[in-house]
Order: structure tokens, then C-alpha cells, then sequence
């Protein structure tokens, strides 16, 4: 107690994580609900992953240990990550692009609050360009898939790759809605009828549909207790929105209207959890809504003419490149100097 | 309903001000000594007039306002002067001042004052000169004297803010000199006006203080030209540019004078000290002081200036575990370093803290860019990068960022989560640049000189030349005149006697001169030059302290 305020509010960095990794409950209870507890495991195999590598690094870089692993957001990338690849894979796949997220991502920029990528999506990158047979492996809905798999088998398939006898990988998985219509489209399929496929669902896929919701969910949390403001994911939503609803007015047959869009993939994610992450994402209000508007278009083209399932990983990260710039664009007036601009 | 505006950002810290301001102002017990620095506000330190061992009698003036921006000090009460030395100040450098000590009699006996039944008659120019006799500065913190800020400007002034917001918390002194002084401010308030030649008052008062809005509003009632208006209880609206934009929406940049763009902003204190001094003459010699936190009975006090603080805190009653005495509100208020020092004239409130009040600061982690200090800044700045910019020291890219913008009310430290200390990284870097500018000032005096001096050589060597020409020129005339024999012919140990004269002569004159800048200091100049350079040298060493942003166990 040497300099004023000598009083603060009793606010940490380490609560606010807490807060994000929470809001991210919903919405992992309808994954487990749709697609079995799979997705548990590899959360569990990130965080363990994501805490071990944040320990070690802060070991090599001689920092202190404990404040910065209680700070919680070594466990939010591996969360994070843990969400945006699929669930049944093998366990080398969630450890090794956790350990590529903290320890390269973050770690070798400066640490906490000096990397200039989401080092989740990082992960996410090298995962899908290192791995990409694993990465388009996605479990099919409960119910929906070939064949069922039980927790026990699919615990089996992660830990030691096997699959229960009679069984292979793509009768229990299947590529993510999103994927699918894009190959279908790619053989000259029409969306009336590609839309009736079973994975689909009321506006997108079946499951992710309301997974999507669960994350819609708790970033509303997010942004009702402050911890985001609402320029990010609304301006990324609405552009998404709106640039996939002028696509689908002009040719309908070639492209899904914009709720298919909101919902799919890892847009709503996107929007809330990945998106604002505030090491990576511009300070000022209207750099944000730039920000999160070049996202959306960058995702919405990646999706549509991109050789990826999804685009919001390579839009957030492309995007993350423009931040410097787009703050020192968007400098606001300050008090008084209103006219000067 | 008057229309208030907004600005932006703002915090709401705990108000604290429950506990103190349930007791009516008490008068501070005559004190065994009184220590009065000489100079308590912005400008000259005031010329002492008094010599040790003399009488002084209750507001006579013992320091007289020497200077262009000046002020009077006076004696708060009779007795005798024991000493004028250099003494611990209620500052945070913790350096001394020239101060002057007052062992009181304990008559409390007054000078004989000079009232003014009627001051509407009297020259404004007066009017002045008697406020800057009676030592009348702002006393909502910023200690001006206020005489330099009353007058009619070259624009038309239309609006006189009055500043009982008092958004600080703890403190209560503002509030309860409205609560029972109400009418006295408003006639200091219309005094101030007419010096101003304003058109209107508008008193702004947090609406978490009812009881003295409506005594300041029953008082306003009187006034056809005052109004006293609730405003919203946000930190920092007590900052004077904050309640000029909430009142009038008029935004004053910092560097520019909110008198330019007609509006004029006094404390209440300061209105009420005002017009002791021209109604009944009575000098600057008291102000209301907020003792509070951890004390047995908050409250607050009409304090002598220079009473002990600890004398002071004493009568509230410390309390055990007190770990030192903030001057001021915890969030802009100074950790003093010594409570020997005396009450001076903006000492507005005395915490006494303990680690259950403001526990010890939390780690410090790297910033997240989480931006709630943006959100919070009132001066609409970008803290999160002015830091960093002050971090690398890239000084030129902060002052781009409005650096002098900032106004250090601590909002942006407050709600870190990172709990950087960023008002200090701010005062570090404006410090900084004023070094650099010195710097820059001397070494520009520097090559000035230098480019002169080269100069006044070359002109020196041209003139001889020309002047060796033109005699040359008259003895290629003429006969060779015999002077050039003569010089010729003068023997070498003459020449060298000369030599070592002018050499003697020159040693003798470098001899009486002294260095002028260095020796001659008052002592104010040398505690201002010490003071300057201990704050730099402490700031550096928080700065390096906390440089990597290390976590600290």
C-alpha cells in the first residue's frame, strides 16, 4: 500500500476465465447429450495437457508457477481447443495440438497476454493441416450413425484405437454438416434434397444445431456479467448473416440460408468464446466490430469456396494479424478533443 | 428538471462516508504546537515576516505572497513563533519545507480584522488583493490561489461551477460544510460571480447527500442566479471537468481553460473561506477535515492550519493496527510519510488505514487487454496501451496516445484484474518526459551558446585581419611608422611579464565569480530541486520494481 487507489475491485484475471470456461457448460452438456461423453474425455486430456505444458513452460521461462496456473486460462485454450476438434480421435491428437497451443502459441510469444494469435486456434490450424484424416472423423449423433458406440468403446478408441470387432471408423463417424454439404454440393447434389439428409436437423445439423445454441447460450452470460462486450459477436453474427442470406438470395441452390450458417460449425463458439478472447482481438469498440466483421466474411468464404470444413479458425487467426493495425486505426476522440478529428 | 449530461466511463467504489458524516463539524481542540509550511499552495512559497520569538496574534500574517501566483500564510491562532526551520510536510516526497512553528498562548487572540459590511462597492482589484492576503486557495484540492482565478476574462464567463460533489470516498468535509454552512457558500459564491461578472451558479452535489442538497438548494432559493442539482454519485464526477460536463455538457481538454470556453469552477470550501475573508476579514487559518477510517469516532473537524496531524487523528481516537495516514480519498489521496507533519490547507481528509481497510496489493500479472480500464477512463483515453507504451518507454507514442490527457484519478487501477498499478506507470512516464524536455531545453541553451561564442571568434579573427590589412595598407602608403620598430624591439621578458599579468588578472576575476544557478538557492528552490528528483528517483525504482510484471508472492 505505497500509491493510490489504494482500493480495488475485487475482480482477477483468474475469475474472469473461470466465468468463460463456465459459460462453455451449457453448451458441452448438449454436446455429451448429442454425441456421448467422448468430447468429456478429450476435455479432460486437454486440460491435463494444457495445465502440465503451462507448468513446464513457466518452469524453462522461469516465471512463477503458481499464480499463473491458478490464472485459468491455460485451461480455457485447452477447453477451447478440446471443442473445436472431433471427440473420437486418438489421444495424441488433443495432447499434442494443446501442447502446440501453450507451449508454442502462447509461451514462446511472451506468455499470458503477449500472444498475438488465439493459441487455441493455433492448435486447431496445426491439428487440421498436420492430421487431416483425424481431424474430419467427426462422431455421428446419437442415434444416427451406423452403428451406436458405447463409452466403453469409444474410450477404447481413443486411449488404444480400437474399435469394437465388425465395426470401422466410418461407420460410427461422419463428416460435419457443414463438410457434407460441401461435398454434396461438389457432386452437383441440390439442396432441397441434400438438406433432407438425416444429419440435418430444424436449421442446420442435427446435434450441432443445438450445440450451437448451448454456446448461444452462455455467451449471452458472458455478455450479461460483462465479461465480453457485444460488439464481437454481434457484428460477426450479423455479418455472417448477412452475407450468407445475400449468397442465398442470389442462387438458393448453391448456397444455405443464413440461420444454417449461424448454426453450423463453430460459429457461435466463434462469436463468443473465440473471437473475444482480448489478448487477440482489438480494443477499441469500433475495432472490434472491423474485426468481427472481417471474420465473418473471411469465414463464410473459407466455408463455401475454401478447401476447409470450417473457416472460423483461419478467419480468427487472419484476423489476429490485422489487430495492431486495426487499433491503431480506430483510436477514439478522447474527452475534449471531439473536434480535432 | 435540469438536463444533465454524461461522460464517460466512471467507477462506484464503496462510498464509506456513513461513518463520518453523522456528527456535526466539531472544533479540533487548540493544539500544543502548530508547524504552518510557508508554502501550502501552487506557486512562490510566501516570504516569512516574522522572526523567532516574536508574538504573533490569531491571523496575522506570517508569511507574506511573494510572487505573481501567491499566497499568504497566516498564524492560526495567538502565541509565539518557536522556530523557522525546514520541517516534514503533509507531502508524499516526504521532504521538508520551510515551515513555521507556532507554540500558541492559548489566548487565541485575533489581529484586528477589517470587515466589509458592504462589499459591492468596493473595487474588484481590492477585492483580489484582500483574498490574496487572506491566504484564500482552492481548497477542494488543487490549493490555486484564487484570487489568480477571479476576474473577468477576455471571454465571457456564463457559468460558475460550484463543486460539492465530493465523489471520493471517505470523505465527508464538503458535505458537511453544505449541510451547515449552506448560506455563507452561497454569499462566497455570489461574491464570486460578480468578480467574474457570471451569469449564473450552478452547484452540482452527489444524490448521495440528501441532507445537504436540500440545505443547499433551500439556500439557492434566496439567489435568483444559483442552483444546486443533485447529480449522479459516480467516481471521478467530483473532478472539476467532469462536473463542468455533467452540468453544462462542456468538455475541457486538458492544456485548455475551462474559462475560455466560459465556464469558471470553485470548490464549496473554498466559496465559504472566500467570504470569511472579505465579509469579516478573517484570513485563511482553518479548513473542515474528514478524520476517518480506522478511528474510534469518525468524524469531522474544523482543524487550525498546521495542527499536528497526529494530534488531529488523535481526537477521533486511533485506533490499534493503524498502519499509516492517507491525506485525502483512497483513490487519489497520498500515504503520508510522517504524521508529524502539520494540517495545511488541502488536507481535505485523514484516513488512518489499516490492512483491514486497504489490504496489501494483490500479484501483479500481465495485462489481458481485457479493456474495463478503457471502459472506466473518464478522459476517454486507451490505458491499456498508454501502459505498455510507458512499459517500453516509447514516450513519443504515449504523448501521441494524449498521455497529458490523463488525470490520474486511479479508476483504471482500480478495476484491473491484472492489478497492475497503472496511474503510477503514467506518472512515471509523464515524469520522464518532463525530464526529457528539461534535458532538451539545456542542451538547446547549450548549442546556443556554443554557435554563439564560434561566431563571436570568427567575427573576432575577421576584424583583426581587417584591421592588420588596413595598417598594412597605410605603411605600404607611407613611411613604416616607428611604432612597428618599437614593438619589435620590446624585450622578450617584458612580453612575457605582460602575458603573466593578464593570466594573474584573469585568475583573480574567475576567482570572485561564483556560479550563480547552484549556490544561491532559497531553500524552497533546493527542497523543490531535492523533492523533484527524490519523486523521480522513487518512481524509477517502482517502475524497475515491477518492469516485467512479475507476479509477486
Amino acid at each position: 500500500m505505497l500509491f493510490s487507489p489504494y482500493i480495488t475491485k475485487p475482480d482477477s484475471v483468474s475469475k474472469i476465465m473461470l466465468q468463460v470456461l463456465f459459460a462453455l457448460i451449457p453448451g458441452v452438456i448438449l454436446y455429451v447429450w448429442f454425441y456421448g461423453p467422448a468430447i468429456l474425455v478429450s476435455i479432460l486430456l486437454a486440460s491435463v495437457t494444457g495445465l502440465s505444458t503451462e507448468a513446464l513452460m513457466l518452469k524453462l521461462r522461469k516465471r512463477p508457477i503458481a499464480p499463473f496456473l491458478k490464472d485459468n486460462s491455460a485451461l480455457l485454450t485447452a477447453w477451447l481447443l478440446a471443442l473445436s476438434i472431433p471427440p473420437l480421435a486418438p489421444w495424441w491428437l488433443i495432447v499434442v495440438g494443446t501442447m502446440f497451443a501453450i507451449a508454442i502459441a502462447k509461451h514462446l510469444y511472451g506468455g499470458l497476454g503477449s500472444n498475438p494469435f488465439n493459441p487455441a486456434m493455433i492448435g486447431y490450424a496445426v491439428l487440421i493441416i498436420s492430421f487431416p484424416s483425424q481431424m474430419t472423423h467427426w462422431l455421428a449423433p446419437v442415434g444416427l450413425g451406423s452403428a451406436g458406440l458405447d463409452f466403453q468403446s469409444q474410450l477404447n478408441y481413443i486411449l488404444k484405437g480400437a474399435l469394437p470387432d465388425g465395426l470401422t471408423l466410418d461407420g460410427v463417424t461422419m463428416a460435419t454438416p457443414l463438410d457434407t454439404l460441401k461435398t454434396q454440393l461438389h457432386m452437383n447434389g441440390q439442396m432441397q434434397s441434400i438438406l433432407e439428409m438425416p444429419i440435418y436437423g430444424r436449421v442446420a445439423g442435427v446435434g450441432s444445431e443445438w450445440v450451437s445454441l448451448g454456446f448461444l447460450l452462455g455467451g449471452l452470460y458472458l455478455y450479461l456479467r460483462r465479461i465480453i462486450s457485444w460488439h464481437i459477436p454481434a457484428v460477426f453474427l450479423i455479418t455472417l448473416f448477412a452475407i450468407s442470406g445475400a449468397f442465398h438470395l442470389i442462387d438458393p441452390a448453391r448456397h444455405a440460408g443464413p440461420l444454417f450458417q449461424l448454426f453450423s460449425g463453430a460459429s457461435m463458439l466463434g462469436a463468443f468464446f473465440i473471437l473475444t478472447d482480448p489478448i487477440t482481438s482489438p480494443a477499441t469498440p469500433r475495432g472490434r466490430m472491423i474485426f468481427a466483421s472481417g471474420a465473418a466474411i473471411l469465414t463464410y468464404l473459407i466455408r463455401v469456396y475454401g478447401g476447409f470444413p470450417d473457416g472460423v479458425a483461419f478467419a480468427t487467426l487472419l484476423m489476429n494479424i490485422c489487430v495492431p493495425l486495426i487499433d491503431a486505426w480506430t483510436q477514439p476522440a478522447v474527452f475534449g478533443r471531439k473536434d480535432e478529428r | 428538471m435540469r438536463k444533465l449530461y454524461t461522460f464517460h466511463g466512471g467507477v462506484h467504489p464503496d462510498t464509506c462516508k456513513a461513518q463520518s458524516n453523522g456528527r456535526p463539524i466539531a472544533k479540533a481542540k487548540l493544539p500544543s504546537k502548530l508547524v504552518i509550511p510557508l508554502r501550502q499552495h501552487v506557486g512562490h512559497g510566501a516570504r516569512v515576516v516574522v522572526e523567532v520569538g516574536e508574538h504573533v496574534k490569531k491571523g496575522q500574517i506570517i508569511g507574506q505572497a511573494e510572487g505573481h501566483v501567491s499566497s499568504s500564510v497566516h498564524a492560526s491562532t495567538s502565541g509565539t513563533i518557536a522556530a523557522i526551520d525546514m520541517q516534514p510536510v503533509a507531502h508524499p516526497s516526504g521532504l521538508p519545507e520551510l515551515c513555521v512553528t507556532l507554540i500558541p498562548d492559548g489566548l487565541d487572540e485575533w489581529v484586528t480584522l477589517e470587515p466589509l459590511e458592504d462589499w459591492r462597492g468596493i473595487p474588484h482589484s481590492d477585492l483580489r488583493h484582500r483574498l490574496r492576503n487572506a491566504g484564500v486557495v482552492g481548497l477542494g484540492g488543487a490549493v490555486f490561489p484564487s484570487d489568480m482565478k477571479l476576474y473577468a476574462h477576455k471571454h465571457k464567463i456564463r457559468t460558475l461551477v460550484l463543486n460539492g460533489a465530493e465523489c471520493e470516498p471517505y470523505i465527508t468535509c464538503d458535505d458537511l460544510l453544505m449541510r451547515e454552512r449552506a448560506e455563507e457558500i452561497l454569499m462566497g459564491a455570489e461574491l464570486m460571480r460578480e468578480l467574474l461578472h457570471a451569469d449564473e451558479v450552478l452547484i452540482g452535489i452527489e444524490d448521495n447527500k440528501p441532507e445537504a442538497i436540500a440545505a443547499m438548494q433551500n439556500a439557492a432559493s434566496k439567489h435568483s442566479s444559483m442552483e444546486a442539482i443533485a447529480v449522479p454519485t459516480i467516481y471521478p464526477g467530483g473532478g472539476a471537468k467532469q462536473l463542468i460536463r455533467v452540468l453544462t455538457g462542456i468538455e475541457v481538454a486538458a492544456g485548455v481553460r475551462s474559462t475560455d470556453l466560459g465556464v469558471q469552477c470553485f470548490n464549496v470550501g473554498t466559496a465559504y473561506s472566500a467570504w470569511r475573508a472579505i465579509r469579516f476579514g478573517e484570513p485563511l487559518i482553518s479548513r473542515i477535515v474528514t478524520v476517518t477510517g480506522n478511528v474510534a469516532s469518525p468524524q469531522n473537524f474544523e482543524a487550525l492550519i498546521g495542527t499536528p496531524i497526529a494530534e488531529l487523528i488523535a481526537e477521533a481516537g486511533q485506533l490499534p493496527g493503524t498502519t499509516g495516514i492517507i491525506m485525502g480519498g483512497p483513490m487519489m489521496g497520498v500515504l503520508l510519510p510522517s504524521d508529524k507533519a502539520g494540517v495545511i490547507k488541502a488536507t481535505n481528509c485523514l484516513i488512518a488505514a489499516s490492512d483491514a481497510l486497504f489490504p496489501p496489493p494483490k500479484p501483479v500479472l500481465p495485462c489481458i487487454r481485457c479493456t474495463r480500464c478503457a471502459e472506466v477512463c473518464p478522459a476517454e483515453l486507451q490505458p491499456q496501451d498508454l501502459y505498455w507504451f510507458a512499459r517500453a518507454k516509447n514516450l513519443a507514442k504515449a504523448e501521441d496516445y494524449h498521455l497529458f490527457d490523463c488525470i490520474e484519478c486511479g479508476a483504471c487501477s482500480y478495476v484491473c484484474p491484472s492489478n497492475i498499478p497503472l496511474v503510477q506507470y503514467y506518472r512515471f512516464a509523464k515524469s520522464e518526459i518532463w525530464a526529457q524536455q528539461a534535458g532538451q531545453k539545456a542542451a538547446d541553451a547549450a548549442r546556443e551558446r556554443h554557435e554563439f561564442r564560434e561566431s563571436r571568434l570568427e567575427r573576432e579573427k575577421r576584424e583583426k585581419a581587417e584591421k592588420l590589412a588596413a595598417k598594412e595598407k597605410a605603411a605600404a602608403k607611407g613611411a613604416s611608422p616607428p611604432v612597428t620598430d618599437k614593438q619589435n624591439a620590446e624585450p622578450v621578458d617584458e612580453m612575457q611579464r605582460k602575458i603573466q599579468a593578464a593570466i594573474d588578472q584573469a585568475k583573480a576575476q574567475a576567482a570572485t565569480v561564483k556560479p550563480r544557478n547552484t549556490e544561491q538557492l532559497t531553500p524552497q528552490q533546493m527542497a523543490e530541486i531535492a523533492e523533484i528528483e527524490a519523486r523521480r528517483a522513487r518512481i524509477r525504482e517502482i517502475a524497475q520494481a515491477s518492469t516485467d510484471a512479475q507476479p509477486r508472492e
